[in-house]
């Protein structure tokens, strides 16, 4: 018998999984995958983040690679135009010819444009693939304001991605109210007051009866109830129809309304051909999120993979997310429309909470629920209504806040079958399992199972279910720094600012055991450095340190040591530049230029780094803590001063950066750049925190970083006027400074945060925590204790005295040898070394 | 201050030349000796060869002292291993030791034997 030949149609989320679920179940078929679009499979749900800063290649699902790997023949960018069932062949665009024993059609949906008048104009977009995230985003350059038709789940995740885009951004919604299909009445209303507190307008039962060109603005909509709407873009994200073009042509059963009618096996009238996720209807329903069509694909994997009794039985369509920063949830019969079922109604228009749940009559059994501003609850009411189990004497408690102790649905009451992960159906009883086959953390059961890595809403309810279990098995997580502190970095930040605690001795003897080790006493002269900004080289710090700080200077490979002296936002006199030349030419020093736009100077020994320094302080240089985990650069495009496109002064601001934050010592180093304009010369988005001039003042981007796991940063706020830009920055360095762990950059503190960017903003601009104002004072406190450690450094001989080579003799360190290359010094290979020291004998 | 003391102990430099918990490089017949200076252990001093075996470079003068596991030890500022002051072992890398020259405390005076 030859292979069999299994060919997939669609490259989407659900065709991906397909191919996916097909390939670990190790069927031996011959699989041949044909996209549309250009590139593999992506994460549609999260396209929104494209606009705050993510990469689209960082929503790929799968390279070309991933395909090559698995034996699994990818086409892409090339769309099937035609089924030929007699001969079991597709046909695409391109006139390729693919047979096959099974076709598997994923070929999605595509975005409803209503059919009005004008909505065929360039500036009318949708809003489904990568591409036409491009088409929006290059849209809304020459734009101010933008529409959104259509209020719904898709239509408000578009909403967001315009206001990233700095635009003021309206939703236009047909029906009476915002998400009907997932929020009741009273729901509705209050996500809409939350999202008009956020600046988006909400214009409600407006029918749009032509698009035309506008006066003051490119277009204007015109509704029925004679009112119009100027605006310069248009989205339309007002639902979505099956893409079932090909089953219909090739006179598969399709639906009334469309869609590509499957079984519960998910077979269509022609028993070779499957249809998964968005292009298929089921019962009489398309299912329009992930987690439905990730179950399809499952039912027809397992089927090929001969497991005959697997098959789809409907899903459900609960669902948790952040819409404009807005929580909202929505579980099972949210309008209560069963017969007989009852409503409990909590709403709190000063936190702007809503909340109900609709039980059975006697109200022991769970059948739906709205949640909105507040989705604390939303695991464990789907944990109730999913499992079936009977709710409390008196169900209010689970949604009111004022009812004292709130019956707690712990992960240990939840059964085996109840599902954690919808999105990849992992039970609680999968988890259990991984956690018997070996895995003992959250990490590790996440690559395991899945679980969380879809949609991420059940984040809260696995790292439960894990911990509990962990926990009832006698494993305790240990986050202790090392052997010497049981506590995390952040722990021993508290104890010492509250304990008012100045050296690592009353440290240790106060809160740990033993003498310390490299990983604890560095970390903990740092947090001394932040709180109370002690010269690093002080008597209870300097043993404390690890070399580069203890000479103020990076040691390289052969023990000597290399030299960078602070030119902030990388402007130099032409002076300055000379004496540089000069020093390094009288020393005999290896020179390069930095990637922070500053010099390095190579090659200086111990005892040299004071005579050198002198020379340098006295030319007017400072030292640039390219030694310590500290700010290091703010690097600058030159802005609105020499360049024809700078609107703002970017070297003014990267220096009067750089000056405020010199010395600030944090649990990694910080980098920082300034650009002038959008063209992002400085490449200020792969910094800490980066700053990009717009026309009325600054964007904030926090979070990037270049090296080993590039990411870029985030856009955490934007046209911000110089003096709340600088408070932004101040209580971010400062909370970073506080809470992460040792040697960890912003990027994996802010990928560790639980709650991620919003949390962040929640902090910093809204002071949720309302520490702001100490943030604040601690930052002012470092800046004005400022001291550059190499000008006091060489004003004290006893500091001076540990520069020494020998404390017994002037002479150097013979293992130093160099030799010349391109004009220049370098380090001696040890086979370099052996025969100089043979030849000068 | 190169004053032979008595047989081969020589006198190196004063506990005024030694840091607080971290340790300063001396010249000893012509070998580097690494000198770590813990007053609250019983020796008080402890000297070890200061090239750095893995790192290659004389430089263990200059790592951070502490302790793991009840061993007292210096870390390579290079690669970070870690050396027994006492025994010069290092305690990732079997096999791989580090000089160990006898020190002692003489009233104010640090005093190192000479290799024989």
């Amino acid at each position: 018998m030859s292979t069999r030949k299994i060919l997939v149609v669609g490259n989407g989320m659900v065709g991906h999984h397909f191919v996916e679920s097909l390939v670990g179940l190790k069927t031996a078929d011959d699989i041949t995958v044909i996209g549309e679009e250009p590139r593999p499979a992506y994460d549609r749900v999260h396209l929104s983040e494209v606009f705050s800063g993510r990469e689209p290649s960082d929503l790929a699902l799968a390279t070309r690679e991933t395909y090559e790997n698995w034996g699994v023949t990818a086409h892409f960018g090339d769309p099937v135009v035609r089924i030929e069932r007699a001969r079991r062949e597709v046909v695409t665009k391109g006139g390729r010819r693919f047979s096959y024993d099974k076709l598997v059609l994923a070929t999605g949906s595509f975005p409803f444009v209503p059919p009005v008048k004008g909505a065929d104009n360039k500036r009318c977009l949708v809003y489904r693939t990568i591409d036409d995230l491009g088409q929006i985003k290059a849209t809304a350059k020459d734009s101010t304001r933008g529409v959104v038709v259509g209020g719904g789940l898709l239509g408000l995740e578009c909403g967001n991605a315009l206001r990233n885009l700095g635009l003021e951004t309206h939703v236009v919604e047909f029906a009476p109210g915002l998400m009907g299909v997932q929020l009741d009445e009273g729901g509705s209303n209050m996500l809409r007051r939350k999202i008009e507190a956020l600046g988006v307008r909400v214009h409600t039962s407006k029918n749009t009866q032509q698009i035309v060109e506008g006066e003051s603005s490119a277009l204007s909509m015109e509704f029925s109830d004679d009112t119009a709407l100027d605006t310069d873009m248009i989205v339309f994200s007002a639902g979505i129809r099956p893409r079932d073009q090909l089953a219909r042509e090739s006179e598969l059963a399709v639906g009334e309304r469309g869609g590509i009618v499957i079984d519960y096996k998910c077979k269509t009238s022609d028993s070779d051909i499957f249809a998964i996720g968005e292009c298929a209807l089921f019962g009489g329903r398309i299912y329009g999120l992930v987690a439905p069509g990730y179950r399809m694909a499952e039912v027809v994997a397992n089927q090929l993979a001969g497991e005959q009794e697997a098959s789809f039985q409907g899903a459900d369509m609960s669902t948790k997310l952040k819409l404009l920063g807005v929580d909202v949830g929505s579980i099972g019969d949210a309008h209560g429309r069963t017969e007989g079922s009852i409503s409990y109604v909590f709403s709190d228009e000063r936190a702007e909470v809503y909340k109900r749940i609709v039980t059975s009559g006697d109200g022991k059994l769970l059948l739906g629920a709205v949640l909105v501003g507040d989705c604390e609850d939303y695991d464990t009411l789907l944990q109730y209504f999913l499992n079936e189990i009977e709710l409390p004497a008196e169900p209010e408690s689970l949604i009111v806040p004022a009812a004292g102790d709130k019956p707690l649905l712990g992960a240990a009451a939840l059964p085996m079958t109840a599902t954690v992960c919808s999105c990849h159906n992992v039970t609680k009883g999968c988890i259990i399992e991984a956690l018997d086959s070996g895995c003992c953390s959250l990490g590790e059961v996440k690559s395991e199972t899945k679980a969380s890595t879809g949609c991420g809403g059940c984040a809260a309810m696995l790292k439960n279910v894990v911990e509990d279990e962990l926990s009832a098995r006698g494993v305790v997580v240990d986050k202790s720094i090392c052997e010497h502190f049981p506590y995390t970095r952040q722990e021993l930040f508290h104890l010492a600012k509250v304990g008012e605690v100045k050296t690592f001795q009353d440290m240790i003897d106060g809160h740990g055991k033993g003498r310390g080790c490299d990983i604890c006493k560095p970390a903990i002269a740092s947090i001394m450095a932040s709180l109370w900004n002690d010269h690093v080289l002080e008597l209870p710090h300097v043993g404390l340190q690890d070399t580069n700080d203890t000479f103020l200077a990076n040691m390289q490979k052969d023990g000597t040591y290399s030299i960078v002296p602070r030119i902030a936002g990388g402007e130099i006199t032409p002076e300055k530049l000379i004496v540089l030349g000069e020093v390094a030419k009288e020393y005999g020093l290896y020179t390069k230029i930095t990637g922070g736009q500053r010099i390095d100077l190579f090659g200086a020994r111990q005892n040299q780094l004071p005579e050198i320094w002198r020379k340098l302080v006295d030319a007017g240089f400072e030292t640039g803590h390219a030694y310590g985990k500290a700010l290091r650069t703010v690097k600058s495009c030159v802005g609105s001063t020499w360049c024809r496109y700078g609107v703002q002064d970017s070297v003014g601001m990267a220096i009067f950066i750089e000056n405020r934050y010199k010395g600030l010592r944090s649990p990694h180093k910080l980098k920082s750049a300034v650009s002038g304009c959008t063209r992002e010369c400085a490449e200020a988005q792969s910094k800490d925190f980066g700053v990009i001039a717009t026309e009325n003042g600054w964007n904030l981007y926090l979070c990037g970083n270049g090296g080993m796991k590039p990411r870029h940063a985030d856009l955490f706020a934007t046209d911000l006027d110089d003096e709340t830009l600088i408070k932004y920055i101040d209580r971010f360095l400062m909370f970073y400074v506080r809470t992460a762990d040792r040697l960890q950059r912003t990027s994996v503190w802010m990928d560790n945060l639980e709650g991620g960017l919003d949390y962040l903003r929640e902090v910093i601009i809204e002071d949720s925590l309302g520490i702001c104002a100490e943030l604040e004072a601690q930052m002012a406190a470092v800046v004005g204790t400022y001291q550059c450690e190499w000008t006091t450094t060489i004003n004290d001989p006893e500091k001076l005295k540990r520069f020494r080579q020998f404390v017994n003799s002037d002479e150097e360190d013979s293992g130093v040898v160099f030799v010349q290359e391109r004009g220049q010094i370098r380090p001696a290979q040890p086979e370099e070394k052996i025969r100089l020291v043979a030849s000068s004998k | 201050m190169e004053a032979v003391k008595q047989d081969d102990w020589q006198t190196v430099c004063t506990r005024d030349d030694l840091v607080l918990n971290s340790g300063v490089c001396a010249l000893v017949g012509g070998e580097q000796v690494a000198i770590f200076y813990l007053p609250d252990t019983d020796r008080q001093v402890f000297a070890l060869g200061n090239r750095d075996p893995i790192g290659k470079a004389n430089v263990m003068s200059r790592g951070i002292v502490g302790d793991l596991q009840g061993q007292v030890v210096v870390a390579s500022p290079l690669y970070k291993q870690h050396f027994n002051l006492e025994t010069g072992a290092c305690l990732e890398e079997e096999g791989v030791f580090l000089p160990v020259y006898d020190i002692q405390l003489d009233g104010d005076a640090v005093n190192v034997k000479v290799a024989g």
